[in-house]
Protein backbone atom coordinates (compact mmCIF):
# COMPACT_ATOMS: atom_id res chain seq x y z
CA UNK A 1 0.00 0.00 0.00
CA UNK A 2 1.11 3.71 -0.43
CA UNK A 3 0.82 6.56 1.59
CA UNK A 4 2.47 9.76 1.10
CA UNK A 5 4.84 10.18 3.76
CA UNK A 6 3.16 11.47 6.66
CA UNK A 7 3.97 14.60 8.97
CA UNK A 8 5.48 12.03 11.43
CA UNK A 9 8.37 14.05 12.57
CA UNK A 10 8.23 17.53 11.09
CA UNK A 11 10.90 19.67 13.88
CA UNK A 12 10.39 22.88 14.53
CA UNK A 13 13.25 25.05 13.76
CA UNK A 14 12.94 28.86 12.76
CA UNK A 15 15.51 30.46 10.91
CA UNK A 16 16.65 33.67 13.03
CA UNK A 17 17.37 35.63 10.78
CA UNK A 18 13.37 36.46 9.58
CA UNK A 19 11.66 36.22 12.43
CA UNK A 20 12.01 38.36 15.51
CA UNK A 21 13.57 36.99 18.30
CA UNK A 22 10.67 36.62 20.80
CA UNK A 23 8.54 34.75 18.10
CA UNK A 24 8.63 30.52 18.47
CA UNK A 25 7.77 29.96 14.58
CA UNK A 26 7.80 26.61 13.19
CA UNK A 27 10.03 25.34 10.18
CA UNK A 28 6.75 24.95 8.60
CA UNK A 29 5.77 28.65 8.92
CA UNK A 30 9.12 29.97 7.99
CA UNK A 31 9.73 27.96 5.04
CA UNK A 32 5.66 28.26 3.31
CA UNK A 33 6.54 32.25 3.76
CA UNK A 34 9.72 31.94 1.97
CA UNK A 35 8.17 30.05 -0.64
CA UNK A 36 4.95 32.42 -1.11
CA UNK A 37 7.68 35.73 -1.51
CA UNK A 38 9.69 33.62 -3.58
CA UNK A 39 6.98 33.00 -6.19
CA UNK A 40 4.82 35.78 -5.46
CA UNK A 41 7.37 37.57 -8.03
CA UNK A 42 7.64 34.59 -10.19
CA UNK A 43 6.95 36.01 -14.18
CA UNK A 44 3.83 35.54 -16.20
CA UNK A 45 3.36 31.54 -17.39
CA UNK A 46 3.18 31.22 -20.91
CA UNK A 47 -0.71 30.97 -21.91
CA UNK A 48 -0.41 27.11 -22.94
CA UNK A 49 0.98 26.15 -19.91
CA UNK A 50 -1.14 25.67 -16.56
CA UNK A 51 -1.34 28.07 -14.19
CA UNK A 52 1.25 26.99 -11.33
CA UNK A 53 2.05 30.54 -9.91
CA UNK A 54 2.23 29.90 -6.15
CA UNK A 55 2.93 25.99 -6.02
CA UNK A 56 6.75 24.72 -5.23
CA UNK A 57 7.48 22.41 -7.85
CA UNK A 58 9.59 19.14 -8.53
CA UNK A 59 10.33 16.96 -11.22
CA UNK A 60 12.34 14.11 -10.89
CA UNK A 61 13.25 11.15 -13.22
CA UNK A 62 14.62 7.59 -12.28
CA UNK A 63 16.60 5.05 -14.61
CA UNK A 64 16.83 1.60 -13.12
CA UNK A 65 18.67 -1.29 -14.53
CA UNK A 66 19.32 -4.92 -13.46
CA UNK A 67 22.04 -6.49 -14.98
CA UNK A 68 20.62 -9.30 -16.80
CA UNK A 69 16.83 -8.09 -15.60
CA UNK A 70 14.27 -5.77 -14.43
CA UNK A 71 14.91 -2.24 -16.09
CA UNK A 72 12.62 0.67 -14.80
CA UNK A 73 12.01 3.91 -16.00
CA UNK A 74 9.91 6.06 -13.23
CA UNK A 75 8.98 10.07 -13.95
CA UNK A 76 7.56 11.95 -10.89
CA UNK A 77 6.34 15.29 -10.35
CA UNK A 78 5.56 17.08 -7.31
CA UNK A 79 3.87 20.20 -6.03
CA UNK A 80 3.09 21.71 -3.07
CA UNK A 81 0.93 25.15 -2.42
CA UNK A 82 0.87 26.88 0.44
CA UNK A 83 -2.94 27.86 1.02
CA UNK A 84 -2.46 29.66 3.72
CA UNK A 85 -0.29 30.17 6.56
CA UNK A 86 1.19 27.18 7.23
CA UNK A 87 -1.44 25.62 5.26
CA UNK A 88 -0.08 23.58 2.69
CA UNK A 89 -1.34 20.96 -0.38
CA UNK A 90 0.92 18.39 -1.82
CA UNK A 91 0.27 16.34 -5.32
CA UNK A 92 2.15 13.84 -6.79
CA UNK A 93 2.01 11.63 -9.77
CA UNK A 94 4.30 8.86 -10.17
CA UNK A 95 4.65 6.36 -13.20
CA UNK A 96 6.67 3.21 -13.43
CA UNK A 97 7.20 1.38 -16.35
CA UNK A 98 8.96 -1.86 -16.05
CA UNK A 99 10.42 -4.70 -18.75
CA UNK A 100 13.02 -7.64 -18.40
CA UNK A 101 13.41 -10.41 -16.91
CA UNK A 102 11.93 -11.31 -13.34
CA UNK A 103 13.32 -14.69 -10.81
CA UNK A 104 10.43 -17.64 -10.25
CA UNK A 105 12.20 -19.05 -7.21
CA UNK A 106 12.90 -22.30 -9.34
CA UNK A 107 16.48 -23.48 -9.29
CA UNK A 108 18.88 -23.32 -11.90
CA UNK A 109 19.94 -27.00 -13.00
CA UNK A 110 22.47 -28.91 -15.23
CA UNK A 111 19.74 -29.60 -17.17
CA UNK A 112 17.45 -27.17 -19.77
CA UNK A 113 13.94 -26.43 -18.53
CA UNK A 114 10.44 -25.11 -20.25
CA UNK A 115 8.28 -23.22 -18.27
CA UNK A 116 4.86 -21.80 -19.04
CA UNK A 117 3.85 -18.60 -18.69
CA UNK A 118 1.62 -17.05 -16.03
CA UNK A 119 -1.46 -16.79 -18.47
CA UNK A 120 -0.96 -20.77 -19.03
CA UNK A 121 -0.68 -19.57 -23.01
CA UNK A 122 3.02 -19.72 -24.17
CA UNK A 123 5.96 -20.99 -22.54
CA UNK A 124 9.73 -19.96 -22.22
CA UNK A 125 12.59 -22.08 -22.02
CA UNK A 126 16.23 -21.79 -19.58
CA UNK A 127 19.10 -23.10 -20.96
CA UNK A 128 21.49 -25.35 -18.51
CA UNK A 129 23.32 -23.66 -15.39
CA UNK A 130 20.83 -20.25 -15.35
CA UNK A 131 18.85 -18.58 -13.38
CA UNK A 132 15.17 -19.50 -14.22
CA UNK A 133 13.53 -16.02 -15.19
CA UNK A 134 10.37 -15.13 -16.62
CA UNK A 135 11.43 -12.94 -19.71
CA UNK A 136 7.96 -11.84 -20.38
CA UNK A 137 7.85 -9.21 -16.68
CA UNK A 138 6.44 -5.67 -18.26
CA UNK A 139 4.08 -3.49 -16.08
CA UNK A 140 3.15 0.41 -15.68
CA UNK A 141 1.95 1.55 -12.38
CA UNK A 142 0.28 5.02 -11.90
CA UNK A 143 0.67 6.96 -8.60
CA UNK A 144 -1.11 9.80 -7.58
CA UNK A 145 -0.68 10.89 -4.12
CA UNK A 146 -2.69 14.16 -2.58
CA UNK A 147 -1.67 15.58 1.09
CA UNK A 148 -3.09 18.25 2.67
CA UNK A 149 -1.52 20.09 6.23
CA UNK A 150 -2.99 22.44 8.14
CA UNK A 151 -2.81 24.22 11.72
CA UNK A 152 -5.54 22.92 13.85
CA UNK A 153 -4.55 24.53 17.21
CA UNK A 154 -1.70 26.62 19.21
CA UNK A 155 1.46 24.32 18.23
CA UNK A 156 -0.65 21.19 16.84
CA UNK A 157 -0.94 20.31 13.08
CA UNK A 158 -2.98 17.99 11.11
CA UNK A 159 -1.89 16.17 7.98
CA UNK A 160 -4.22 14.07 5.83
CA UNK A 161 -3.31 11.97 2.83
CA UNK A 162 -4.36 9.48 0.13
CA UNK A 163 -2.79 7.74 -2.44
CA UNK A 164 -4.31 5.82 -5.23
CA UNK A 165 -2.29 3.42 -7.83
CA UNK A 166 -3.00 1.35 -10.60
CA UNK A 167 -1.10 -0.76 -12.54
CA UNK A 168 -2.16 -3.92 -15.07
CA UNK A 169 -2.52 -6.52 -12.14
CA UNK A 170 -3.02 -4.68 -9.14
CA UNK A 171 -4.87 -1.35 -7.57
CA UNK A 172 -4.34 0.02 -4.33
CA UNK A 173 -5.79 2.50 -2.10
CA UNK A 174 -4.52 4.12 0.94
CA UNK A 175 -5.64 7.27 3.42
CA UNK A 176 -3.36 8.62 6.09
CA UNK A 177 -3.80 11.15 9.18
CA UNK A 178 -1.36 12.38 11.35
CA UNK A 179 -1.01 14.81 14.13
CA UNK A 180 2.00 16.97 15.00
CA UNK A 181 2.46 18.73 18.43
CA UNK A 182 5.40 21.18 19.14
CA UNK A 183 6.61 21.27 22.77
CA UNK A 184 9.77 22.33 24.35
CA UNK A 185 9.72 26.19 22.78
CA UNK A 186 9.58 24.24 19.60
CA UNK A 187 12.49 22.25 19.82
CA UNK A 188 10.44 18.90 20.82
CA UNK A 189 7.96 17.61 17.78
CA UNK A 190 5.99 14.38 18.93
CA UNK A 191 3.64 13.23 16.33
CA UNK A 192 1.65 10.15 15.46
CA UNK A 193 0.20 9.42 11.99
CA UNK A 194 -2.22 6.06 10.96
CA UNK A 195 -2.29 4.88 7.69
CA UNK A 196 -4.95 2.62 6.06
CA UNK A 197 -4.71 0.65 2.82
CA UNK A 198 -6.85 -1.41 0.52
CA UNK A 199 -4.97 -3.52 -1.92
CA UNK A 200 -6.68 -5.74 -4.66
CA UNK A 201 -4.63 -7.96 -7.03
CA UNK A 202 -5.37 -9.83 -10.65
CA UNK A 203 -2.84 -11.48 -11.67
CA UNK A 204 -2.41 -12.96 -14.66
CA UNK A 205 -3.94 -16.13 -14.98
CA UNK A 206 -5.25 -16.20 -11.46
CA UNK A 207 -4.16 -17.15 -8.14
CA UNK A 208 -2.52 -20.75 -8.18
CA UNK A 209 -3.91 -23.42 -6.10
CA UNK A 210 -0.71 -23.41 -3.11
CA UNK A 211 1.98 -26.10 -3.96
CA UNK A 212 0.00 -27.21 -6.92
CA UNK A 213 2.36 -28.39 -10.07
CA UNK A 214 2.85 -25.99 -13.08
CA UNK A 215 0.51 -27.79 -16.28
CA UNK A 216 1.93 -27.60 -19.86
CA UNK A 217 0.98 -24.60 -22.08
CA UNK A 218 -2.22 -24.56 -23.06
CA UNK A 219 -3.79 -27.25 -20.75
CA UNK A 220 -5.61 -25.75 -17.94
CA UNK A 221 -3.73 -24.64 -15.16
CA UNK A 222 -4.58 -25.33 -11.63
CA UNK A 223 -6.11 -21.89 -10.25
CA UNK A 224 -8.04 -21.00 -7.02
CA UNK A 225 -9.39 -17.54 -8.06
CA UNK A 226 -8.70 -14.80 -9.75
CA UNK A 227 -9.23 -11.40 -7.80
CA UNK A 228 -7.41 -10.92 -4.21
CA UNK A 229 -7.40 -8.33 -1.58
CA UNK A 230 -4.87 -7.44 1.19
CA UNK A 231 -5.56 -4.67 3.61
CA UNK A 232 -2.94 -2.91 5.16
CA UNK A 233 -2.88 -0.42 8.52
CA UNK A 234 0.12 0.97 9.53
CA UNK A 235 0.67 3.36 12.99
CA UNK A 236 3.89 5.57 12.98
CA UNK A 237 4.83 7.08 16.14
CA UNK A 238 7.81 9.74 16.37
CA UNK A 239 9.92 12.21 18.46
CA UNK A 240 12.02 14.62 16.42
CA UNK A 241 14.01 16.31 18.98
CA UNK A 242 16.64 19.86 18.35
CA UNK A 243 20.29 18.40 20.01
CA UNK A 244 22.19 22.07 19.49
CA UNK A 245 22.69 24.85 17.21
CA UNK A 246 23.96 22.59 14.75
CA UNK A 247 22.22 18.69 15.45
CA UNK A 248 18.57 16.93 15.60
CA UNK A 249 17.45 13.77 15.46
CA UNK A 250 14.33 11.77 15.44
CA UNK A 251 13.42 8.63 16.55
CA UNK A 252 10.42 6.34 15.24
CA UNK A 253 8.59 3.81 16.13
CA UNK A 254 6.14 1.87 13.57
CA UNK A 255 3.91 -0.68 13.53
CA UNK A 256 2.28 -2.57 10.55
CA UNK A 257 -0.05 -5.04 10.06
CA UNK A 258 -0.81 -6.67 6.38
CA UNK A 259 -4.08 -9.07 6.25
CA UNK A 260 -5.34 -10.69 3.13
CA UNK A 261 -3.46 -12.53 0.16
CA UNK A 262 0.05 -11.83 0.84
CA UNK A 263 1.63 -14.40 -1.73
CA UNK A 264 3.31 -13.71 -4.88
CA UNK A 265 1.20 -15.80 -7.58
CA UNK A 266 4.06 -15.78 -10.07
CA UNK A 267 6.77 -17.72 -7.77
CA UNK A 268 7.10 -21.17 -7.12
CA UNK A 269 9.47 -23.71 -5.77
CA UNK A 270 11.33 -26.73 -7.67
CA UNK A 271 11.14 -29.88 -6.61
CA UNK A 272 14.36 -32.01 -6.95
CA UNK A 273 15.32 -36.05 -7.49
CA UNK A 274 16.70 -37.17 -3.72
CA UNK A 275 19.01 -38.80 -5.18
CA UNK A 276 20.86 -36.57 -7.82
CA UNK A 277 19.89 -33.12 -6.97
CA UNK A 278 18.21 -32.24 -10.52
CA UNK A 279 15.11 -30.94 -10.98
CA UNK A 280 12.59 -33.73 -11.54
CA UNK A 281 10.21 -34.08 -14.77
CA UNK A 282 7.53 -36.40 -14.62
CA UNK A 283 4.78 -34.34 -16.22
CA UNK A 284 4.12 -36.88 -19.67
CA UNK A 285 2.11 -34.23 -21.61
CA UNK A 286 5.43 -32.22 -21.45
CA UNK A 287 8.69 -34.05 -20.55
CA UNK A 288 10.59 -30.88 -20.48
CA UNK A 289 8.42 -29.36 -18.19
CA UNK A 290 10.12 -29.45 -14.23
CA UNK A 291 7.96 -30.86 -11.40
CA UNK A 292 7.54 -27.08 -9.37
CA UNK A 293 5.32 -25.99 -6.31
CA UNK A 294 3.69 -22.50 -6.48
CA UNK A 295 4.65 -20.59 -3.63
CA UNK A 296 2.37 -20.13 -0.32
CA UNK A 297 2.32 -17.58 2.13
CA UNK A 298 0.92 -16.99 5.94
CA UNK A 299 -2.39 -14.92 5.45
CA UNK A 300 -1.41 -12.20 7.66
CA UNK A 301 2.36 -10.62 8.51
CA UNK A 302 2.45 -8.15 11.41
CA UNK A 303 6.04 -5.78 11.34
CA UNK A 304 7.24 -3.83 14.26
CA UNK A 305 10.62 -1.44 13.15
CA UNK A 306 12.46 1.52 15.16
CA UNK A 307 14.54 4.17 13.04
CA UNK A 308 16.64 6.60 14.03
CA UNK A 309 18.10 9.29 12.20
CA UNK A 310 20.50 12.03 12.96
CA UNK A 311 21.86 14.99 11.13
CA UNK A 312 24.56 17.49 12.14
CA UNK A 313 26.22 20.23 10.63
CA UNK A 314 29.99 20.50 10.50
CA UNK A 315 30.74 23.95 8.97
CA UNK A 316 29.10 23.95 5.89
CA UNK A 317 29.05 20.32 5.43
CA UNK A 318 26.43 17.91 6.75
CA UNK A 319 26.33 14.74 7.62
CA UNK A 320 23.27 12.57 7.80
CA UNK A 321 22.77 9.36 9.09
CA UNK A 322 19.75 6.54 9.60
CA UNK A 323 19.45 3.43 11.38
CA UNK A 324 16.51 0.89 10.83
CA UNK A 325 15.68 -2.23 13.19
CA UNK A 326 13.01 -4.26 11.61
CA UNK A 327 11.45 -7.35 13.19
CA UNK A 328 8.12 -9.21 12.36
CA UNK A 329 6.24 -12.68 12.77
CA UNK A 330 7.01 -14.14 9.60
CA UNK A 331 10.70 -14.56 11.29
CA UNK A 332 12.57 -11.75 9.58
CA UNK A 333 14.71 -9.10 10.89
CA UNK A 334 16.67 -7.01 9.40
CA UNK A 335 19.32 -3.56 10.14
CA UNK A 336 19.75 -0.46 7.67
CA UNK A 337 22.55 1.88 8.12
CA UNK A 338 22.41 4.62 5.59
CA UNK A 339 25.00 8.13 5.79
CA UNK A 340 25.11 10.42 3.21
CA UNK A 341 27.58 13.66 4.01
CA UNK A 342 27.32 16.71 1.33
CA UNK A 343 30.29 18.65 0.88
CA UNK A 344 29.96 22.25 -0.22
CA UNK A 345 31.46 23.19 -3.65
CA UNK A 346 31.54 26.22 -5.84
CA UNK A 347 28.69 28.79 -6.41
CA UNK A 348 25.98 27.07 -4.70
CA UNK A 349 26.41 23.05 -5.73
CA UNK A 350 27.50 20.20 -3.56
CA UNK A 351 28.33 16.95 -3.75
CA UNK A 352 27.27 13.84 -1.58
CA UNK A 353 28.51 10.57 -0.93
CA UNK A 354 26.16 7.90 -0.14
CA UNK A 355 26.71 4.64 1.80
CA UNK A 356 23.68 2.45 2.87
CA UNK A 357 24.19 -1.36 3.81
CA UNK A 358 21.32 -3.83 4.36
CA UNK A 359 21.15 -7.09 6.27
CA UNK A 360 18.04 -9.61 6.52
CA UNK A 361 17.68 -13.01 8.28
CA UNK A 362 15.22 -15.30 5.93
CA UNK A 363 11.52 -15.93 6.51
CA UNK A 364 10.81 -18.72 8.69
CA UNK A 365 8.82 -20.63 5.60
CA UNK A 366 11.91 -19.71 2.98
CA UNK A 367 12.41 -22.56 0.82
CA UNK A 368 14.71 -22.98 -1.72
CA UNK A 369 13.68 -26.33 -2.93
CA UNK A 370 12.00 -29.42 -2.23
CA UNK A 371 13.15 -32.69 -2.07
CA UNK A 372 11.07 -35.20 -4.15
CA UNK A 373 7.94 -35.71 -1.33
CA UNK A 374 8.59 -33.38 1.07
CA UNK A 375 6.52 -31.35 -1.35
CA UNK A 376 3.34 -30.52 0.74
CA UNK A 377 0.33 -31.68 -1.05
CA UNK A 378 -1.60 -29.32 -3.65
CA UNK A 379 -4.24 -27.03 -1.85
CA UNK A 380 -2.54 -27.64 1.58
CA UNK A 381 -3.04 -24.13 2.46
CA UNK A 382 -1.89 -24.62 6.35
CA UNK A 383 1.47 -24.73 5.14
CA UNK A 384 4.05 -22.25 3.79
CA UNK A 385 6.95 -21.76 1.49
CA UNK A 386 8.49 -19.69 -0.73
CA UNK A 387 11.84 -19.81 -2.48
CA UNK A 388 11.24 -15.54 -3.72
CA UNK A 389 15.24 -14.91 -2.55
CA UNK A 390 13.64 -11.53 -1.43
CA UNK A 391 12.31 -13.64 1.74
CA UNK A 392 15.99 -15.12 1.80
CA UNK A 393 19.08 -14.12 4.05
CA UNK A 394 20.76 -11.44 2.38
CA UNK A 395 22.79 -8.46 2.30
CA UNK A 396 22.53 -5.00 0.38
CA UNK A 397 24.91 -2.50 -0.13
CA UNK A 398 24.70 1.10 -2.24
CA UNK A 399 27.17 3.20 -3.04
CA UNK A 400 26.28 6.43 -4.41
CA UNK A 401 27.46 10.16 -5.36
CA UNK A 402 25.31 13.09 -6.12
CA UNK A 403 25.94 16.18 -7.47
CA UNK A 404 23.46 19.39 -7.28
CA UNK A 405 22.98 22.93 -7.37
CA UNK A 406 20.90 25.08 -5.11
CA UNK A 407 19.88 28.80 -5.55
CA UNK A 408 17.71 30.42 -3.92
CA UNK A 409 14.91 27.57 -3.90
CA UNK A 410 15.02 26.47 -7.26
CA UNK A 411 17.96 23.84 -7.93
CA UNK A 412 18.74 20.21 -9.58
CA UNK A 413 20.61 17.33 -8.68
CA UNK A 414 22.11 14.06 -10.56
CA UNK A 415 23.09 11.28 -8.45
CA UNK A 416 24.95 7.78 -9.54
CA UNK A 417 23.97 4.52 -7.25
CA UNK A 418 25.60 1.33 -7.07
CA UNK A 419 23.50 -1.39 -5.53
CA UNK A 420 24.36 -5.34 -4.97
CA UNK A 421 22.46 -7.77 -3.43
CA UNK A 422 24.48 -10.84 -2.42
CA UNK A 423 22.13 -13.83 -0.98
CA UNK A 424 23.51 -16.79 1.16
CA UNK A 425 23.87 -20.17 -0.58
CA UNK A 426 20.91 -22.65 0.82
CA UNK A 427 22.54 -24.89 3.58
CA UNK A 428 21.03 -27.95 2.28
CA UNK A 429 22.71 -28.28 -1.61
CA UNK A 430 23.22 -31.68 -2.50
CA UNK A 431 23.83 -33.48 -5.50
CA UNK A 432 24.06 -31.54 -8.77
CA UNK A 433 22.69 -28.81 -7.20
CA UNK A 434 26.92 -28.26 -5.36
CA UNK A 435 27.32 -26.81 -8.84
CA UNK A 436 25.07 -24.48 -8.77
CA UNK A 437 24.62 -21.13 -7.44
CA UNK A 438 21.20 -21.06 -6.03
CA UNK A 439 21.75 -16.88 -5.26
CA UNK A 440 23.63 -15.13 -7.85
CA UNK A 441 24.65 -11.76 -7.14
CA UNK A 442 22.18 -8.59 -8.19
CA UNK A 443 23.68 -5.50 -9.24
CA UNK A 444 21.62 -2.72 -9.96
CA UNK A 445 22.86 0.58 -11.82
CA UNK A 446 20.26 3.99 -10.70
CA UNK A 447 20.57 7.36 -12.61
CA UNK A 448 18.21 10.29 -10.97
CA UNK A 449 17.45 13.51 -12.17
CA UNK A 450 16.00 15.79 -9.64
CA UNK A 451 14.49 19.70 -10.97
CA UNK A 452 13.15 22.09 -8.54
CA UNK A 453 11.45 25.11 -9.69
CA UNK B 1 -0.17 -15.65 12.73
CA UNK B 2 2.69 -17.55 13.25
CA UNK B 3 4.88 -16.20 16.31
CA UNK B 4 2.64 -14.30 17.63
CA UNK B 5 3.98 -14.01 20.97
CA UNK B 6 7.40 -13.30 19.98
CA UNK B 7 5.68 -10.34 18.15
CA UNK B 8 4.01 -8.67 20.70
CA UNK B 9 7.33 -9.15 23.08
CA UNK B 10 9.23 -7.46 20.67
CA UNK B 11 6.90 -4.52 20.00
CA UNK B 12 6.65 -4.15 23.88
CA UNK B 13 10.69 -3.81 24.07
CA UNK B 14 10.60 -0.99 20.82
CA UNK B 15 7.67 0.64 22.53
CA UNK B 16 9.28 0.90 25.80
CA UNK B 17 12.67 1.87 24.39
CA UNK B 18 10.76 4.97 22.98
CA UNK B 19 9.15 5.77 25.41
CA UNK B 20 12.48 6.47 27.54
CA UNK B 21 13.63 8.44 24.85
CA UNK B 22 10.34 10.34 25.54
CA UNK B 23 10.95 10.40 29.08
CA UNK B 24 14.64 10.90 29.72
CA UNK B 25 14.36 14.79 29.61
CA UNK B 26 14.20 15.70 26.07
CA UNK B 27 13.28 19.12 27.90
CA UNK B 28 17.06 19.09 28.32
CA UNK B 29 18.28 19.50 24.95
CA UNK B 30 17.53 22.33 22.41
CA UNK B 31 18.21 26.37 21.43
CA UNK B 32 16.63 29.51 21.51
CA UNK B 33 14.67 30.52 18.52
CA UNK B 34 17.62 32.89 17.51
CA UNK B 35 20.04 30.62 17.41
CA UNK B 36 18.30 28.07 14.58
CA UNK B 37 19.44 29.79 11.67
CA UNK B 38 21.68 26.57 10.68
CA UNK B 39 19.00 24.46 11.30
CA UNK B 40 16.79 26.08 9.08
CA UNK B 41 18.89 25.62 6.26
CA UNK B 42 16.94 23.59 3.51
CA UNK B 43 19.90 20.78 3.22
CA UNK B 44 18.94 20.44 7.20
CA UNK B 45 15.70 19.11 7.30
CA UNK B 46 15.05 15.98 8.08
CA UNK B 47 13.88 14.59 4.55
CA UNK B 48 15.65 17.53 2.41
CA UNK B 49 15.07 15.50 -0.66
CA UNK B 50 11.41 14.09 -0.62
CA UNK B 51 11.33 13.29 -4.31
CA UNK B 52 14.61 11.33 -4.16
CA UNK B 53 13.53 9.61 -0.94
CA UNK B 54 10.12 7.87 -2.39
CA UNK B 55 12.15 7.16 -5.17
CA UNK B 56 14.60 5.02 -2.85
CA UNK B 57 11.43 3.69 -0.73
CA UNK B 58 9.87 2.08 -3.75
CA UNK B 59 13.50 0.59 -4.95
CA UNK B 60 14.31 -1.04 -1.89
CA UNK B 61 10.25 -2.31 -1.26
CA UNK B 62 10.54 -4.08 -4.26
CA UNK B 63 14.11 -5.50 -3.81
CA UNK B 64 14.14 -6.18 0.16
CA UNK B 65 11.85 -7.95 2.98
CA UNK B 66 11.86 -4.56 4.67
CA UNK B 67 10.13 -1.06 4.30
CA UNK B 68 8.64 1.73 6.29
CA UNK B 69 10.41 3.65 9.42
CA UNK B 70 11.03 6.80 8.12
CA UNK B 71 7.68 7.27 6.61
CA UNK B 72 4.69 5.45 5.75
CA UNK B 73 6.76 5.05 1.82
CA UNK B 74 6.65 2.49 -0.53
CA UNK B 75 4.51 0.08 -1.74
CA UNK B 76 1.23 0.17 -3.95
CA UNK B 77 2.62 -2.32 -6.00
CA UNK B 78 2.57 -6.01 -5.91
CA UNK B 79 6.21 -6.48 -5.89
CA UNK B 80 6.47 -7.78 -2.57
Amino acid sequence: MAVAASGAAVVAVTDSSAVPRAACTPLRRSLGLATAALLAGGGASAGWLPDMQGWQTSAGLLLYSEVDRVRALEPVISARKALDTDEFLSLKLTVDTLTGASATGAVSSRLAQTFTRPSGNGRYQVGSDQTPLDDTFRDTRATINANWERPVARDLTLELGTALSREYDYRSLGVSAGLARDVNEGNTTVSGALSLGLDTGSPVGGEPIPFAAMQAAGSEQLRQGSGSDKQVVDVILGVTQIINRHSLFQVNYSFSNSDGYLTDPYKFISVVDPLTGDPVFDIAEQPDLPTIAYENRPDSRTKHSLYAHYKTAIDDKVLDGSYRFLVDDWGISSHTLDVRFRLPAERGSYWQPHLRWYQQSAADFYTPFYVGNDRPAAGDSARYGSADYRLGELTGLTVGLEYGRRKAGSGWSIAAEYYLQSGAEPAGKFGSLNEQTLFPDITVFMLRFIRDF
Amino acid sequence: MIHGDYSRHTGKILLAGLLSILLSGCSSLGVKPWERGTLARPEMALDSQPVASAMDDHIYFSKEASSGGRSFGGGGCGCN
